[in-house]
């Protein structure tokens, strides 16, 4: 037997641990009750195969799902190789464990790259280890075996065994080393679109999301937080909150004072009863208009370049045309439907976290530092999210969670408001670009330069200027220069991170270069993209697609922009009318090149839904306040809804090349395609998101 | 605290509240029925909707005092099977994303289809305009609204 057979035994008798260890199992959804039953967990055949006796297919995925569909893509890559009936499929979310790797979350649209191979490797070893077993119970050789629909066939006799019949025995042999795997010209599932898993659970109301967590013995909290971002509480009065029907305790934690009680309203009763002094910090002094005036300033003191191409200044300089632009973005909340929660139950020796989010390593990582246990003695349960954006990459309502939670000998759910959720969160960064560029005597652009402000996070300069500094032209002259300011405000990845606003300024100054050059905006990026084949090929299908210019009505115009992010090409074309100072998008066009595809259907609600969520970006914006967001609810931050939907086309250009993301990638091309559309209709140029009924005329 | 008798999802319920707690809490906290969802607190996302009397009603703001006597249906008493022509339809039509907003768009869908046979875009537009979806499946509810029309005609449960 095979050192790698011994290794994977010792993994799973630890997760068989974990799971008789957790003595909760059964109080908790369907979904998990499979692998909490003995007789099935040990017919696991890798970390994310187990077959049971009955014949069902448990997937776990190790990833998480927060509208993705990364439970369906990812079962299917399992599925092809296993060669599984679909129909008898059920998914669970693992807990945090080293045989999924050092990293478990879900971040910068990586699932499918990051498990296309691997995955389709486990669905094959476990498929071998099936057919293993039931060539032994024949007494043949395997080659005379082959697998289908979760049958074992023995092609010799026509004899089958099911999946279920084998499973225990096929448990104990060794896992393959190496496992050939389908061409992708034999693939039947992978490639194919196939109804998601996730959806009966999603419209009968069963699916349990994050904040739907219920354990026995469990109370309600919500924690109330200091409105100016970084400070902190001085003295608070609880009396009156104690005394609200229904309130069990109040405790003071590192970033607020919390509220535990019977409810989640009888907590949020006896919260607006609190009164606290707040030691509001320094970020008290910053509002929005002194934050963008030193953005402003940081931005025009110049400084080195972090890319340049040719002489940027020199062309510049003696270019015959020359033209300059400010472009300015707000702070933006992510706002998915489910407010931040997280249910934790601390004991002395142990501590499990039922969290919706992205981040399983490092929730588990913040949840053992919170309560002072090694991380292994932590158990991180991963929820549904009702969507993430990128939010749920922050583990901060996980971690305040675990502090409520050790004041506690029972578990605690603790829900975020709407108005927490909106003034607490990590925001898209408020950024500032000032441009300048040049066309040559033919019209062609020359030289181009960006100077970038806003503050710094993730990958610092890189993250920041992405979508700018990488754009994809082969302009001959190009600088980018960037200065990180920080005001205080905190902030993080929103839904395809720079590229959101750095996209929405790069495209909109380029139509800008175009226009001030007499060229049209697609011919311009044609040129430009000349050695780029995948883009320019996404090109000519979305002008083709799209009508590229064929006349409009008065008042109509098309936009154009073009995006490689995330390893993933995409051409947007929008189509908008502008009438009595409104904008609506009647039409987009999307061109997706994002490589070999999982899941087309998928891939089409992922453009879709990145084109949503980047068209709330036109319409709403955080401001701050003496530190302070001013919006607390959707009535003051508004969002894309039923009758603002344009209808969305979505032509995937087919590729075997390896995959890209498709979760952020539709996000970043909207918001300029639209703009350069609006510039189309009406000659009116938006260099200011959220749009004013000003920027229309 | 006061006793409140209604009807939930056609049993009769009766339970001690303090009457000013909205129905939503006392679903999703005293009854376990978690399938009602809290987006917002102030009825303006619509992901907490329920049916009163037939009516879809924002249960984030409707005080359990309110419900009295009523007769109450969330998404866990629409139908027993997913049956509801709402339901069908979206299931064929693969509506949902993160799938959060869904029971509240499903409720909504469901009221503007009992009273409206077969709802024209503008029917849809306005019926569903203040439920708020971030994943943007708004196109796939439009053309998912338009089946469960076809399938309530065709003789579809309910």
């Amino acid at each position: 037997m095979s050192a790698f057979a011994v290794d994977r035994r010792s993994f799973l008798r630890a997760g068989a641990g974990a799971i008789g260890g957790l003595l909760i199992g059964c109080y908790l959804p369907e979904r998990r009750k499979l692998s909490a039953n003995t007789a099935t967990a040990g017919n696991k055949l890798n970390a994310w195969v187990l077959v049971g006796n009955d014949d069902t297919v448990t997937l776990f995925i190790h990833k998480a799902e927060m509208g993705q569909g990364t439970v369906t893509s990812l079962s299917m890559l399992l599925a092809e190789e296993l060669e599984c009936d679909w129909s008898k499929i059920r998914t669970e979310f693992p807990g945090v464990d080293r045989a999924y790797g050092n990293f478990q979350g879900v971040v910068g649209s990586a699932s499918i790259r990051s498990s296309y191979v691997s995955l389709r490797q486990a669905g094959a070893q476990a498929r071998e280890m099936l057919i293993a077993a039931a060539a032994d119970r024949w007494g043949v050789d395997r080659s005379a075996c082959r697998a289908e629909n979760s049958t074992v066939i023995n092609t010799a006799t026509s004899d089958t065994l099911s999946y279920g019949s084998l499973a225990a025995a096929a448990a104990k042999l060794p896992v393959p080393a190496d496992v050939a795997l389908k061409d992708p010209s034999q693939f039947r599932i992978v490639g194919k679109a196939r109804k998601r898993l996730d959806t009966p659970g999603k419209v009968d109301g069963s699916i349990t999301f994050g904040i739907d967590v219920r354990l026995p013995n469990m109370v309600y909290a919500v924690v109330e937080r200091c409105p100016v971002f970084g400070g902190s509480v001085a003295s608070f009065d609880d009396s009156k909150t104690k005394a609200t029907p229904g309130v069990k305790s109040v405790v003071k934690i590192s970033n607020g004072v919390a509220v535990i009680a019977d409810s989640t309203w009888a907590a949020m009763e006896g919260r607006r009863k609190l009164t606290i002094q707040w030691d509001e910090g320094k970020v008290a002094a910053n509002s929005t208009p002194d934050i963008m005036k030193s953005f402003a300033d940081a931005a025009a003191a110049g400084g080195p370049a972090v890319r340049s191409v040719g002489d940027a200044a020199s062309a510049l300089a003696s270019a015959s045309k020359k033209i300059e632009a400010v472009y300015q973005t707000p702070y933006l909340a992510h706002a998915p439907m489910e407010p931040m929660n997280c249910t934790a139950w601390v004991r002395a020796d142990s501590a499990d976290v039922w969290a919706p989010t992205q981040m399983q390593s490092p929730a588990r990582q913040i949840a053992a530092q919170k309560c002072g246990l090694p991380q292994e003695k932590v158990q991180v349960h991963t929820e549904y999210m009702g969507g993430g954006f990128g939010r749920r990459g922050a583990v901060d309502y996980i971690g305040e969670a675990v502090e409520v939670a050790k004041s506690l000998d029972v578990p605690v759910k603790v829900t975020w408001s709407r108005e927490d959720d909106m003034q607490h969160d990590m925001y898209r960064p408020a950024s500032y670009c000032r441009f300048a560029g040049a066309v040559d005597a033919d019209g062609w652009p020359v030289a181009w330069t960006a100077s970038i402000a806003c503050t710094a996070f993730g990958g610092g300069a890189s993250t920041s200027t992405e979508g700018v500094r990488d754009n994809p032209y082969t302009i001959p002259n190009f600088a980018v220069d960037y200065h990180n300011v920080d005001p205080g405000i905190p902030v993080s990845y929103w839904r395809s991170v720079g590229y959101s606003q750095n996209c929405f300024f790069g495209e909109s100054f380029l139509d800008e270069m175009a226009h001030a050059g007499g060229k049209d905006p697609v011919e311009v990026r044609r040129r430009f993209l000349a050695k780029n084949p995948r883009l320019l090929a996404a090109l000519e299908l979305a002008a083709a697609k799209a009508d590229w210019g064929k006349p409009l009505p008065a008042g109509h115009g098309r936009g154009v922009s073009v995006v490689n992010n995330i390893g993933s090409n995409t051409v947007q074309i929008a189509e908008v009318s502008v009438q009595k100072g409104k904008v609506k998008v009647d039409r987009v066009v999307c061109a997706v090149d994002c490589g070999a595809v999982v899941n087309p259907a998928i891939v089409a609600q992922q453009i879709a839904s990145g084109i949503a969520f980047g068209l709330s970006a036109l319409k709403s914006g955080v401001t701050i306040k003496n530190g302070r967001v001013e919006q607390s609810n959707f009535h003051q931050y508004d969002v894309v809804r039923m009758d603002e939907m344009p209808k969305v086309e979505v032509h995937i250009v087919p590729s075997q090349a390896a995959p890209g993301g498709i979760g952020e990638a539709a996000t970043p091309g909207i918001a300029p395609a639209v703009c350069n559309a609006i510039f189309a209709a009406t000659g009116k140029r938006v260099r200011q998101l959220p749009i004013r009924p000003e920027d229309l005329g | 605290m006061a006793v409140v008798k209604f009807t939930l999802n056609g049993k009769g319920q009766t339970l001690d509240a303090v009457p000013a707690m909205p129905l939503l809490w006392i679903l999703r906290d005293t009854l376990g029925m978690t399938g009602t969802k809290f987006g917002c607190g102030m009825s303006l996302c619509g992901a907490c909707t329920v049916h009163i009397d037939g009516q879809p009603v924002r249960s984030c703001v409707t005080p359990i005092s309110a419900v009295a006597g009523k007769k109450v249906t969330t998404i866990e008493g629409l139908s027993p099977d997913r049956t509801h022509p709402i339901q069908k339809a979206w299931i064929e039509m693969d509506v949902p994303q993160c799938g959060y907003c869904q029971s509240g768009q499903i409720m909504t869908a469901a009221a503007l289809l009992a009273k409206t046979a077969n709802p024209t875009d503008a029917d849809i537009d306005e019926a569903m305009r203040n439920n708020i979806c971030r994943c943007g499946t708004y196109e796939d509810m439009r053309r998912a609204m338009h089946r469960a029309a076809e399938i309530k005609r065709a003789g579809g449960a309910q």
